[in-house]
């Protein structure tokens, strides 16, 4: 189990917090001008990605805030933890 | 053909005290082109491999397993085999493949150990009950075998489930599918194994996929850790990995792959002598003939390859099971581990050709695969070698997720799977 | 009675607390600080139990959690009966009860021994091969292979123990209290770190507690006198706790570790009650040392599986610990100095050692040529290639190996032995290091898999890294401790050590007989009976994989987990397939360590604590008055309110035609409430409901649906403007929770230029809901200051008001079609304002009713409940509500959705009333709808979603969802049930009042 440091609260237990998938999927402004096709792919498809992934996370338990988490899906290292809305890291 | 199993041969070989089996299957190194490629050496692409030889025709066939056979999910899932869900559509797809379980070791010459001991479904609440009902309803009129149980029929059915009334999640009955059961697992990739391998199928193993190779629209080949390999059709059934395969082709999938665990007791005498599930505590339990209580968990709610999961779910599982079965407190836990499953957003698999000509996926099967493995290598290996699928797996497309015609076996159904 | 084997008294055993056991039957006697296993060896009791697949007799094999073969089941036919427990980790305490598994009749007449007679036609995997014919008989085979397979009984009986857990958290953890450990956790604790120190023996010292060959050393004390010193100093450590009993089960990321305390086991009956049983910590630690020493290992020879033979550390355990002897003649086996110094210990203390057969050509370390000096015969470049005695060992062949260790040669010399001590080296316990994610390194020379690469904050110490000999433990702990610490020096650095150095090495995995291997029986897995030849065949056969051959041999899959024999089954891979051994690898290291007790993981959570129930400010009310209950998400809901003995059925049909004839009161506290603040409330809502917020006038409330992003509905309410800027939601009670979780995601991730304000208040007020045409009159006696006219006071508008002095709002919004007023009060006054509610209504008869008679209310006028006539599929379009869809909002949420190509589709299923042909018959909820009967397969077009007798309408009513539904209205549809067929016919889902005159009645 991880330990996340909410950027808020700071180190708390993986228990305390929620996962919220791929992170930087901005739900789309004028979703009515979108083709089936296009809307599908904000709905369902993901980059599920092995490897160092952007994603959210929710301290559910704790907080309840959202914030972006930077993880390497291969051996769940965090890489690194920022607030909606700040930029993500380029590599 | 290769030398038969049976109780005769296993005497006569006694005699020469075992020393000249042949091999099971044996260990391929990759051609250079092949009529398809199947990516994934799991019971799904050996049964796919298996029934492309074997109705279809083709002979120039290759499984490419990244490490060792049968070493994913299949070899890592609870074993348990029914064919009682709510649509139709998935009740097709799913029965098909109890058909074929129903004569599988006969068929294969390899005992699978398909043990039709049955499955009960636990209700817990009252809309649960209106849930199983409608599932039961539904089951009958597409001719599978299910019948609800109410309690006392549930204790009768198997006596060591706690039915007082007095319990945080009382038992207020449940559906039984007594030709459901289990199976044992690492035999299904073997057996499929050994028959591809029989029929010329070259299985692959230690062979991982680096990359597809396209040509405009269709595609020509994979490279792999053991070299460029040129082939007209590819079929994925990398469970899993099947994101990360679709990646290399410049496709997205509507997948998630989160870390599933399960685990099991020390072996016991028989004490439990049918598989009980509930939904809605998350407690699956059957017994292995070898005795372990085996238990399925649940999964987390991130993206992991790690095939390790969170201890809260190994707790929230056995809090279930003992609530259930507090008579299991003084067991003891011999083993845990982890797969990873690719999840869909409505449960149901993915049988599906893509946009790219050539490129065929098998994927999406989440917590429930391993039931549908005979059905699924078949209808994928109808798919393609058809260029187009059956009409059992016509619903499991692709396009699905565009049109939103999903097979909603999650939300419609409450059913584990 | 039996000979005693007690040969020495021992500080570790208190001979004046004599303890008297069960085993099998009779009773033993043993005294405070033996395990079973050393007890029933100072009994001379060696066979213990039957193997799992031949049911050949076993004995007691080490003496330790490794034990593969001694395993009992304790306590028989009681609620604290245990199976599978090793008999070298029992402490015996008086009216300990004990037997042998897996043996019928008895252990030394069992039944199942025939196997071992057929064993040439069951070799590895013989269960994929046969058994296949006829293909109906699998299951009458299989009844067999369950009955003759598993080991001891599951319990019965409901545990009377009690479990607990406990969080820890500390700068660093040492995992094994040898003398690596006792030094790490001393010197870690001296820096001010917060340590804590576990073991899972009942004792600190592992074991150099008992070592005190001349040979070894320490500041010119023996080893043991040392360490009890450094023992005796850790006790005045105010940074240390010490745990004993204590065994590290599972080691995750980030250094997340459990492990099982033992508190109670070893106590007798009366000192057990009411105390927790076992606890299991976990553990979150800045820093991980593990110290978790090396398991001996056994070799593999032919027929090396019999009572007598053990690890040749258990037997110098079991005298110099316990004070027991093994045997009379005692035979050591071995490739190592370690038989040696067992066997120079036994000689000391007057047991005879017979022999030692050593595969080496010779060693010249101290201690052999001080055994040498004993006169104890020593048989060099000799291996055992045969054993004999059925129950217990009675002669061991051996005879010469030739140079390259293939084969045999000379004559074969029998000598006579009871006991039989193997040395086969040792292989340091990496288990939780692997657990972690560390990877191993193979060292060619020590031929053992060893830490090279640590995955998080923690390092492996002592023999656990392959450090085996005092001098160099000591020198290298130094080292590591003052890198891995921080710290600028240990209390130990610098100190003088002596001790032995052993320098001729030969390793040979499997060990050859004069006979072929066809025709004996190597045992790698004591426990599932796996032989070598097993392995080579499962090698023949194509399963060259490590995981491959473990799962066709079954090798390493018993509860021991292969903790002696793994290392041997990856030699005989790699000698026989021709790989390396490092390239080879190793099969995964799966947790727990030692298996841990369900109960041990569940804890405290069992019972109502599984998942706690809520329950509403009312419910004391609701059992006063005999309400029966229904679970709903979390929540105890009253469901009916039977009297004087009715039926549910009748209780509802009562409770149905008050509420429509005068009154009935329901609690609604459950329902989820949502207040939401801020200046762009309205902008919110109007986003995530399906209709428009904006003109929503102060004081009035209004019905809203709320989608998935699927357009899939998710959930529904009534929400009231209470002022410009402020609304209270309700939701659906089981759906609280992820209403607010959604709510919140958008409101922060998508949308945080909006000012809105969510909080939960759920649980802090109760509702009571008076519903009925006389639900007016009873208002105006609790709230007589407020104008109840339609015009002041209309449906879906809302009022604060004051029952004496306590805040209430008041919304007159209905859910069964009634005229009905919903009183919300703060949590703390809900039961006094429901008493006051009962009280003022009964004159005209107010009836309480629970959730069976509002469901059965609303469905009367066709309203529906989300999550039983929708299941996730169902859009509001499908409910056959386009009236609540915003056309000329911009968008929602789900809104897209309704516009793919599926979803606009007209031959959906959509909501639509049902009515029986026959009046009387009530539709089961669940039942599928056909339009054909004589189709295969039949076709069906959807469900009954609720369906009740209605009481008001003296018939029955049914809701489904039918494809196309809407376009059917009186059309004739059939239910085709297990044993007959019902006749329905479609109605307008509005049964009653369709013209909902009573709202205002």
């Amino acid at each position: 189990m991880f330990i996340i440091n909410c950027p808020y609260c700071g180190e708390r237990d993986q228990q305390e917090f929620k996962a919220g998938g791929e992170a930087h999927i901005e739900r789309p402004k004028q979703p009515t001008e979108l083709s089936d096709d296009e809307w599908a792919e904000y709905l369902f498809m993901r980059k599920n990605i092995k490897g160092v992934q952007f994603e959210r996370w929710n301290h559910a338990h704790g907080c309840r805030k959202w914030f972006n988490m930077v993880r390497d899906t291969s051996n769940d290292e965090i890489k690194l933890i920022y607030k909606m809305g700040e930029k993500p890291p380029v590599e | 053909m290769k030398n038969k199993y049976s109780v005769f041969s296993l005497i006569k070989n006694a005699f020469s005290y075992h020393e000249n089996w042949e091999k099971a299957w044996k260990d391929a190194t990759p051609k250079k082109e092949y009529d398809v490629v199947i990516v994934g050496g799991g019971g799904h692409g050996l049964a796919t491999a298996y029934y492309l030889a074997k109705k279809h025709n083709m002979k120039n066939i290759a499984v490419v397993e990244k490490g060792w056979i049968g070493g994913g999910n299949t070899g890592r899932n609870t074993t348990i085999i029914r064919s009682n869900y709510l649509w139709d559509a998935s009740a097709g797809l799913y029965d098909h493949a109890l058909k074929i379980w129903e004569g599988l070791s006969q068929e294969l010459n390899y005992n699978v150990m398909f043990s039709q001991r049955g499955v009960m479904n636990l209700a817990h609440n009252l809309q649960d009950v209106r849930d199983l009902k409608r599932r039961t309803h539904a089951n009958r009129l597409n001719g599978i075998d299910a019948v609800y149980l109410n309690t006392d029929e549930v204790k009768k059915f198997c006596p060591i489930i706690n039915t007082s009334p007095d319990i945080r999640y009382p038992v207020l009955g449940g559906t039984l599918q007594r030709r459901a059961g289990t199976a044992r697992h690492d035999a299904v990739a073997w057996g499929y194994a050994r028959g591809a391998d029989e029929m010329g199928v070259d299985i692959i193993q230690n062979c991982e996929v680096k990359g597809i190779k396209r040509n405009g629209d269709s595609v020509e080949g994979i490279e792999t850790t053991k070299g460029f390999i040129k082939t007209k059709k590819i079929g994925v059934v990398a469970a899993g990995h099947s994101s990360v395969i679709a990646n290399m082709a410049g496709l997205r999938l509507p997948l998630e792959s989160k870390p599933l665990q399960a685990l099991v007791s020390e072996p016991v005498k028989p004490i439990i002598d049918t598989v009980v599930m509930s939904n809605a505590v998350h407690a699956y339990v059957s017994q292995s003939d070898k005795g372990e209580l085996v238990i399925g968990a649940g999964t987390d709610d991130y993206v992991s390859y790690s095939q390790k999961g969170s201890h809260q779910i190994v707790e929230g599982t056995l809090n279930a099971i003992l609530e259930l079965y507090p008579i299991f407190s003084r067991m003891r836990m011999l083993r845990q581990w982890g797969g990873i499953v690719d999840i869909c957003p409505d449960a149901s698999p993915i049988l599906s050709k893509t946009a790219i000509k050539g490129l065929y996926f098998n994927c999406g099967w989440g917590t429930g695969g391993f039931k549908a493995t005979p059905g699924s290598g078949d209808l994928f290996a109808h798919t393609i070698a058809n260029d187009e699928p059956h009409k059992l797996n016509a619903a499991f497309n692709l396009n699905r997720f565009v049109s939103g015609d999903l097979v909603d076996e999650h939300g419609a159904a409450a059913v584990a799977h | 009675m039996p000979e005693n084997f007690r040969v020495k008294s021992s500080e570790f055993i208190d001979e004046t607390n004599r303890i008297s056991f069960k085993f099998n039957g009779k009773t033993y006697y043993g005294f405070r600080g033996d395990t079973l296993a050393s007890a029933l060896l100072a009994n001379n009791v060696h066979l213990v139990g039957r193997s799992f697949k031949y049911h050949r007799p076993r004995g007691i094999m080490t003496s330790g959690s490794e034990e593969p073969n001694a395993i009992v089941q304790v306590n028989e036919n009681t609620d604290t009966t245990e199976p599978n427990v090793r008999a070298t980790e029992i402490e015996i305490y008086e009216g300990l009860e004990a037997s042998s598994q897996n043996c019928w009749p008895n252990v030394n007449f069992d039944i199942g021994g025939i196997n071992n007679l057929i064993s040439p036609f069951l070799p590895a995997g013989f269960y994929y091969k046969t058994f296949m014919w006829p293909s109906s008989f699998w299951e009458k085979y299989e009844y067999f292979i369950r009955h003759s397979a598993g080991l001891g009984k599951s319990p019965k009986k409901k545990d009377p123990d009690i479990y607990d857990h406990r969080y820890v958290h500390c700068d660093v953890l040492v995992v094994g209290a040898g003398i690596s450990g006792i030094l790490a956790a001393k010197n870690a604790a001296k820096n001010n770190l917060k340590t804590l120190l576990v073991d899972e023996k009942n004792e600190l010292g592992g074991s150099t507690l008992f070592q005190n060959e001349e040979f070894n050393k320490i500041e010119n004390q023996s080893s043991s006198e040392w360490l009890k010193k450094q023992i005796q100093e850790l006790k005045d450590l105010k940074n240390l706790e010490v745990k004993v009993r204590t065994s590290v089960a599972a080691y995750h990321g980030y250094n997340y570790l459990l492990a099982r305390e033992n508190l109670t086991d070893h106590l007798e009956k009366k000192d057990k009650q009411n105390k927790v049983r076992q606890r299991l910590l976990k553990i979150r630690a800045k820093k991980v040392i593990l110290a978790t020493g090396a398991l001996e290992r056994p070799l593999i020879f032919n027929n090396n599986d019999r009572p007598g033979i053990m690890l040749s550390s258990a037997v110098k355990k079991y005298a110099d610990f316990y004070g027991v002897a093994c045997g009379k003649k005692i035979v050591f086996f071995t490739n190592n100095d370690s038989a040696y110094e067992s066997a120079l210990c036994l000689h000391n203390k007057g047991i005879k050692v017979e022999a030692i057969i050593d595969i080496r050509e010779n060693s010249d370390s101290k201690t052999v040529k001080s055994l040498e000096a004993s006169g104890i015969k020593i048989h060099w470049s000799h291996t055992i290639v045969d054993t004999h005695g059925y129950k217990r060992l009675n002669n061991v062949s051996i005879m010469k190996l030739s140079k390259d260790g293939m084969t045999v040669t000379g004559k074969k010399i029998k000598i006579s032995c009871d006991c039989l001590g193997m040395a086969g080296g040792w292989t340091p316990a990496v288990h939780l290091f692997t657990q972690s994610g560390g990877k191993l390194r193979f060292d060619e020379d020590n031929k053992v898999f060893l830490p090279s690469k640590y995955p998080s904050k923690q390092i492996s110490v002592g023999s656990c890294s392959g450090d085996f000999k005092i001098n160099s433990i000591i020198k290298n702990l130094d080292l590591n401790l003052k890198d891995f610490l921080e710290i600028k020096k240990t209390d130990f650095e610098n100190i003088d050590v002596k001790c032995d150095s052993e320098k001729s090495k030969r390793n040979i995995w499997l060990l050859p007989s004069d006979k072929s291997i066809g025709k004996t029986k190597p045992f790698v897995d004591y426990q599932n009976d796996a032989t070598a030849k097993d392995i080579k065949l499962a090698l023949r056969e194509g399963f060259r994989s490590i995981e491959h051959v473990k799962r066709y041999t079954t090798t390493g899959m018993g509860t021991d987990q292969g903790k002696l024999g793994n290392m041997h089954a990856l030699g005989i891979i790699a000698d026989t397939a021709d790989v390396k051994m490092g390239e080879l690898g190793t099969t995964t290291f799966r947790p727990p360590y030692t298996p841990l007790t369900f109960g041990t993981i569940v804890g405290r959570n069992v019972g109502e604590f599984f998942d706690i129930f809520r329950r509403t400010p009312m419910n004391d009310w609701h059992i006063e008055h005999k309400a029966e209950f229904e679970n709903v998400g979390q929540w105890k809901r009253a469901w009916y309110y039977p009297v004087n003995g009715e039926t549910m059925h009748e209780a509802v049909q009562r409770e149905s035609k008050a509420a429509r004839e005068s009154a009935g009161i329901l609690d609604a506290s459950t329902l989820g409430k949502i207040d939401i603040q801020g200046s762009d409330s309205s902008e919110f809502l109007n986003r995530v409901y399906t209709n428009a917020w904006s003109k929503l006038a102060i004081g009035n409330c209004r019905y809203g649906l709320m989608l998935n992003e699927d357009g899939m509905v998710y959930d529904d309410g009534v929400t009231t403007r209470l002022g410009e800027n402020h609304y209270i939601m309700t939701t659906t009670t089981g759906g609280a929770a992820n209403v607010l979780g959604k709510l919140e995601d958008y409101l922060q991730t998508e949308w945080p230029e909006l000012d809105v304000y969510l909080t939960s208040v759920t649980d802090h007020y109760a509702t009571a809901s008076v519903c009925g045409p006389n639900s007016k009159k009873i208002l105006n006696k609790i709230v007589p200051d407020i104008e109840l006219s339609d015009e002041n006071f209309p449906h879906m508008s809302f009022k604060e008001a004051k029952i004496g002095n306590i805040n209430c709002r008041i919304m007159r919004i209905s859910f069964t079609g009634e005229l009905s007023y919903e009183i919300n009060v703060q949590a703390s006054y809900g039961k006094s304002v429901w008493e006051k509610c009962i009280e003022a209504g009964k004159e005209f008869n107010i009836t309480p009713y629970g959730t069976e008679t509002m469901h059965l209310l609303r469905a009367e006028k066709g309203f529906i409940i989300v999550g039983q006539d929708t299941d996730g599929t169902m859009t509001p379009v499908d409910l056959q509500m386009d009236w609540i869809v915003s056309k000329k909002k911009y968008d929602f949420i789900g809104k897209r959705s309704l516009y793919r190509s599926d979803t606009m589709r007209e031959d959906r299923k959509q909501l639509i009333g049902l009515l029986t042909d026959d009046p009387s018959i009530v539709l089961e909820e669940g039942a599928q709808i056909v339009s054909e009967l004589n189709q295969n397969p039949i076709q069906m077009l959807g469900h009954v979603t609720s369906s009740y007798f209605s009481p008001n309408l003296n018939k029955s009513i049914a809701l489904a969802v039918v494809k196309g539904g809407k376009d059917m209205l009186g059309k004739k549809l059939y239910i085709p049930m297990e044993n007959k067929t019902i006749n329905v016919t479609v109605s307008n889902p509005v049964f009653f009042d369709k013209e909902n005159l009573r709202i205002n009645a």
